[in-house]
């Protein structure tokens, strides 16, 4: 995942955007340009396909009924799971739970592990790099039980420091959550051997992958992560849906996040016995078009290839910051050497949000804001930075289209 | 608005340039922070009320084009009015900005600030030039800080992403 280590792309892009009809619009009266992909992606017509089939021919409730229609939803709802499971390369279906998203995930990981297993002056190392939802849940576990939280610092680049990072571990150390890629600044952390030093000590770690899963292959056994948590929408599939991945042994001896049906083994007022996992981590009816929706577009993304997607975007990214480091008056925050297609800037004496109105106006997308990593725009004293973030049916035409609108915005501010 | 020299007017982009009115009151006798949690929009505002009159103001803080020249424009149009006047105008601007109030054709006292008329085109910048405003309508009634979020939410179905 690193520039160094790219693979020639083979991508056809113009094939491929035609799979895309949102791209076709007009914004502002101009062609879009949408690179606000690390907020959510756009999905394409096979999945939107998927979608129509799924209420058109196949819908009913699941695990419920013996008739035709729910055995058919079921069936494919679970082959959902299993295309997440090879998605993943884990080791079984079962360790695949749907959630409502990442945020949804992290919450019941944190509910389900952290509020059985982390106590009292235990300690839980976040990164400085976090998203508000791999920050906010553990502090209020930590509010709540008394723990501390430890936060691996960063440098100027933007890249985690890995020997502070090493020193933070004591025998008070009983979780490690730590981003896979950076939202706001597209770092691609070492986590695999972050997560190696965790096990030495004996500390489970989570990974939020949603910055991940869209563009790079994913090996779950290879990581040796506990628990790795992504949402459909940021690839190519819809809302409402996302995945957390937990290893068997751990998820068994998690309490449930939600009660209410399919959790359940058997109900009395006296005692209710759970369901196995992933069920006793599924209370409730599941998004069923969603998650299958999700499959079809873990398929799309299969058929184009994990590999060749990130080599292409890696080009992508190498072009867009050669291009928009020499505008002058415009500064890159978050330079790691190992970067996700996320670009990150500001310009100076104009605030992000008046760049990302004149920039609209053009037609182009972008997302600014604080991204949900406020601790992020505390570390580079910003209060706020315009990111572009791209997927593998941009183009570089685009992000010509994305410098010439910032040298709009630089000759309106002058 | 696809011709953006509509917003960004001129005057606009020389009170964000130049913000009147900039620095902070040493014993003023009302004051309030304005948060836009969705921008980061953060400013601090300082006034002296005698006698019903708004007699001083300054603000400062970060913000963008819009929140700042809406800052700085709101902080000239209050200065020297009664509690009531400056009232009157964050009712009116709220209007105007919220799409409430047409400023060519009902009467009104906004006279410059109509420059920020094109806001109501932008849902999403809508906060940015009330911001100010709201935390106005705070300092004047002496509570420590406004926010664009909740109850006095202007566009309610804005929210923010990842």
């Amino acid at each position: 995942m690193s520039i160094d280590s790219k693979n020639v792309a083979r991508i056809n892009v113009d094939k491929i955007r035609a799979d895309f009809p949102i791209l076709d619009l007009q914004v502002s009266g101009k062609p879009l340009v949408y690179v606000d992909n690390a907020a959510s992606s756009q999905m394409p017509q096979q999945v939107i396909d998927r979608i129509v089939r799924y209420q058109k021919e196949e819908h009913s409730n699941i695990h419920r009924a013996v008739h035709y229609l729910s055995e058919l939803a079921t069936r494919e709802f679970e082959a959902a799971r299993v295309k997440v499971q090879h998605f993943l390369k884990a080791k079984e279906s079962r360790e695949i739970i749907f959630t409502r998203g990442t945020t949804e995930a992290i919450n019941l990981v944190m509910h389900g592990y952290g509020r059985a297993f982390i106590g009292k002056g235990d300690e839980i190392i976040l990164s400085g790099l976090e998203h508000h939802a791999n920050i906010v849940p553990w502090q209020m576990l930590a509010e709540e039980k008394g723990a501390v939280i430890r936060v691996i610092p960063m440098n100027d680049s933007g890249e985690l420091l890995i020997d502070e990072f090493k020193a933070l571990f004591n025998n008070k150390t009983k979780f490690l959550a730590l981003t896979h890629v950076s939202n706001a600044l597209g770092t691609i952390n070492p986590v695999k051997e972050m997560v190696a030093f965790a096990h030495k000590h004996g500390v489970p770690v989570l990974l939020d992958g949603a910055q991940a899963a869209p563009h790079h292959a994913l090996d779950m056994r290879d990581l040796d992560c506990d628990f790795y948590a992504f949402s459909g929408h940021k690839m190519c599939g819809p809302t409402g849906i996302g995945v957390l991945y937990g290893k068997a042994h751990l998820l068994e001896k998690m309490q449930p996040y939600q009660g209410g049906g399919d959790m359940i083994l058997s109900v009395t007022f006296e005692k209710t016995l759970y369901n196995v996992i992933p069920a006793k981590f599924e209370a409730g009816t599941p998004p069923i078009m969603a998650a299958i929706a999700l499959g079809a577009a873990i398929d799309y993304l299969n058929e184009i290839g994990l590999d060749n997607i990130e080599a292409y975007e890696q080009e992508l990214l190498e072009y867009a910051t050669k291009k928009v480091s020499a505008l002058p008056g415009v500064r890159i925050i978050g330079t790691a050497k190992n970067k996700a297609a996320v670009l990150s800037f500001e310009i100076k004496g104009v605030h992000p949000h008046d760049v990302g109105t004149i920039l609209n106006s053009e037609g182009i997308a972008i997302r600014t804001g604080h991204h949900c990593a406020q601790p992020v725009m505390q570390r580079f004293c910003v209060p706020a930075t315009a990111r572009a973030s791209f997927a593998f049916y941009n183009t570089t035409q685009e992000i010509d289209k994305l410098v010439d609108g910032i040298c709009k915005v630089q000759e309106m501010f002058s | 608005m696809s011709d953006m020299r509509q917003l960004y007017q001129e005057v606009i982009l020389d009170h964000n340039r130049k913000p009147r009115n900039w620095g902070s009151i040493t014993g003023a006798n009302r004051h309030a922070d304005g948060h836009n949690p969705l921008c980061g929009d953060h400013i601090k505002l300082s006034m002296n009320v005698h006698d019903d009159k708004i007699e001083s103001i300054a603000f400062e803080g970060h913000g963008c084009a819009i929140c700042k020249a809406s800052s700085s424009m709101m902080t000239g149009a209050v200065k020297g009015k009664t509690v009531q006047e400056a009232e009157s105008l964050v009712e009116e601007f709220r209007g105007m900005t919220t799409g409430t109030l047409d400023p060519e054709s009902q009467a009104n006292h906004l006279g410059k600030l109509k420059v920020f008329a094109g806001v109501k085109d932008l849902p999403s910048r809508v906060k940015c030039a009330i911001l100010p405003w709201h935390t106005l309508h705070a300092a004047l009634h002496s509570e420590a800080s406004a926010s664009t979020e909740g109850v006095a939410d202007p566009v309610p179905d804005s929210g923010m992403v990842a």
